[in-house]
């Protein structure tokens, strides 16, 4: 095959896996510290779009801007809905949390259809086209920055979680948390931390996303089963496994499309989910269990 | 009357109320809301069988749901075969998608989320097939044509599908009232509590689950035969999207999962909120709203779903008031 072609798909896969890691290391931070799985994932991204989608048209805010907005208050969110609702209903059993969070994702997702209907919805910054040449290839800016983006995030998030005093509470938590209420640290609050820190990554990746892809109610769903596949692939809980899990993952589902064609191309990403439960549920750098 | 002392009574009663309800009134309305009412309730008592006796959590029950309605499909349209036939064709091609994700499953040792996350890739996987190979009709999907016969599970009348689909709930109802009963039941309810304990007991779990996965998928496989028949026409999206599994987990959960008769009334309550929140008020998806606020309250308040109301009061009766958690019998 014509080697454009499959630069093309590289290139076109890897800033994808940017993007996908990008919505999946909120998701592999509350799992690897929570040990819950967050089913209202994509519907709270699908908020936070829309969140920004009004700061852009209504504001005029800038959507790379917006990011001072949505970071601080998705993780205001995140807080107050753990402290609150998820940690206090689910009674720790983490069937209930699935259950609790597949209901508020169905919450939000139809109030989100009564209010804003099913069309969907783009921004066009001025940046939207702007396009790079490699070579003979061309490479949309947005996508540049919001791959970029991903992995500082990553690195920052690894940084936080290894160099300061909450990092390593969220640790010992993750690891021990009965070791860790005994060394004083406050468990509950820690969980609530994590689970709003997990939520600003997500309001980060809804201001990246915003320039590129359309916002719809139904947004949540493109990513809900991508974003669990490349955290399970990557290992729940690691960070450098969500950068080389979105990859591999953007890696895949652009070369499905190339080779078995737009419709079958998908199944790549469920294949990968299947055999990695089935086989490594451990994930490529989870620790094992 | 003591429903408590004479359960007969209580099937009995609502049997004849259920054979009853079509000949109230004859308009379209009523008896679509029938129809409606039992399929989830069917639907729902498959997903019940698995996910609420056997504890065996599934996001994507619709797998077998979505096979079934394609197996009866293509053997009509594809074959020419009988759409009679298609039904048995149908809980078949259930059962052993049912059988198969349980085998894969359950020998990797899946249980609980992962178990649910790995039935929601399946349904994808499936989905994703069905959407791009032609047997299916790809993502235009399938319309089954429009000749009203008996022969050909067409009916003018269509209190003749509320029959049917009456049968098929009242046998689904026998299986759930089955596995109350029978030690097999008594095995699921084992693994479903602790399944370490049930393997310690010499319960083969592995074989236990397989066998329940196997009964749900039936069951979710006729469904999708009837639900083709009735509204001759399925896509990919329709019979293999994940609404159809949340349907089915909803009514189970709601009404109350792990009982006999919690997804009928989870079902009768799904049917009621939607027909009037469809009647009253012209936004799309205030039904699902109310739905997944009662789950989330459910969950948090009422564990084993809303048909606890109506238990509450007998046990404080009878001296035995449980703790609503820990115990998952009944007899309603």
């Amino acid at each position: 095959m014509d080697l454009t072609i499959i630069g093309a798909a590289v290139i076109n896969g890897v800033l994808m896996g940017g993007i996908y890691t990008l919505v999946a290391s909120g998701l592999t931070l509350i799992y690897g510290v929570l040990h819950i799985i967050n089913f209202a994932h994509g519907s709270l991204l699908m908020v936070a779009m829309f969140g920004v989608f009004f700061l852009v048209t209504k504001l005029g805010m800038d959507p790379y801007l917006s990011l001072i907005v949505t970071i601080p208050t998705m993780f205001a969110l995140g807080y107050v809905m753990y402290r609150y609702l998820i940690g206090k209903l689910s009674y720790g059993k983490d069937e209930n949390i699935l259950l609790i969070t597949l209901g508020l994702s169905i919450v939000i997702e139809n109030l989100a259809l009564m209010f804003f209907k099913g069309d969907s919805r783009t921004i066009s910054m001025s940046y939207s086209d702007k396009m790079f040449e490699v070579g003979p290839l061309l490479v949309g800016l947005p996508k540049v920055i919001s791959f970029v983006a991903a992995m500082i995030m990553c690195a920052l998030l690894g940084i936080f979680m290894s160099r300061t005093d909450t990092g390593r509470a969220i640790r010992a938590v993750a690891k021990e948390r009965m070791g860790a209420r005994l060394v004083g640290i406050d468990v509950d609050k820690v969980f609530a931390i994590s689970f709003g820190l997990g939520m600003a990554t997500l309001g980060a990746a809804a201001s990246l996303l915003m320039p590129i892809f359309y916002i719809s109610p139904t947004t949540g769903h493109v990513f809900v089963m991508v974003a669990f596949t490349v955290v399970v692939l990557g290992g729940m809980g690691s960070f450098l496994g969500a950068v080389v899990g979105g990859l591999i993952v953007g890696l895949t589902e652009s070369f499905g499309g190339l080779y078995l064609g737009e419709s079958l191309g998908q199944i790549g990403i469920s294949l990968i989910f299947i055999l990695i439960l089935l086989f490594r549920p451990s994930g490529l750098f989870g620790d094992k269990r | 009357m003591n429903f408590n002392r004479h359960p007969w009574a209580l099937h009995a009663l609502l049997l004849a109320v259920a054979i009853v309800f079509p000949f109230v009134s004859n308009s379209a309305f009523v008896i679509n809301f029938g129809v409606l009412a039992l399929f989830y309730a069917f639907i729902g008592q498959s997903w019940n069988i698995a996910g609420g006796f056997a504890g065996q959590l599934s996001f994507g029950h619709v797998a077998f749901f979505g096979v079934g309605a394609y197996a009866s499909t293509i053997v009509q349209i594809r074959f020419g075969i009988n759409p009679w036939w298609g039904l048995p064709a149908s809980a078949l091609a259930g059962a052993a998608a049912g059988c198969l994700i349980g085998v894969i499953s359950f020998r990797a040792g899946l249980k609980g989320s992962y178990f649910a996350l790995i039935t929601l890739a399946f349904a994808e996987v499936f989905r994703i097939v069905a959407n791009s190979v032609d047997i299916t009709g790809g993502g235009l999907g399938m319309l089954i044509p429009m000749k009203q016969t008996a022969a050909n599970f067409q009916f003018g009348d269509r209190r003749v599908f509320y029959f049917i689909i009456l049968v098929l709930t009242v046998i689904s109802v026998a299986v759930a009232l089955w596995l109350k009963a029978s030690r097999f039941g008594a095995r699921l309810a084992a693994i479903r509590e602790n399944e370490d304990a049930a393997r310690a007991l010499g319960i083969n779990v592995f074989v236990e689950k397989i066998k329940i996965m196997t009964i749900s998928g039936a069951i979710a496989g006729a469904g999708g035969c009837f639900f083709a028949q009735y509204f001759l026409y399925i896509d990919p999206t329709i019979v293999f999207g994940v609404d159809k599994s949340v349907e089915m987990l909803l009514v189970s959960m709601i009404g109350g999962a792990g009982t006999v008769y919690g997804p009928l009334i989870g079902a009768v309550l799904l049917a009621v909120v939607s027909e009037l929140t469809r009647s009253m008020f012209s936004f799309q998806g205030l039904s699902l709203v109310i739905y997944g606020t009662l789950l989330v309250i459910i969950i948090a308040f009422l564990p084993n779903g809303l048909i606890e109301l109506f238990k509450r009061k007998k046990r404080k009766e009878s001296g035995r008031l449980t703790s609503a958690s820990s115990s998952k019998e009944g007899d309603a």
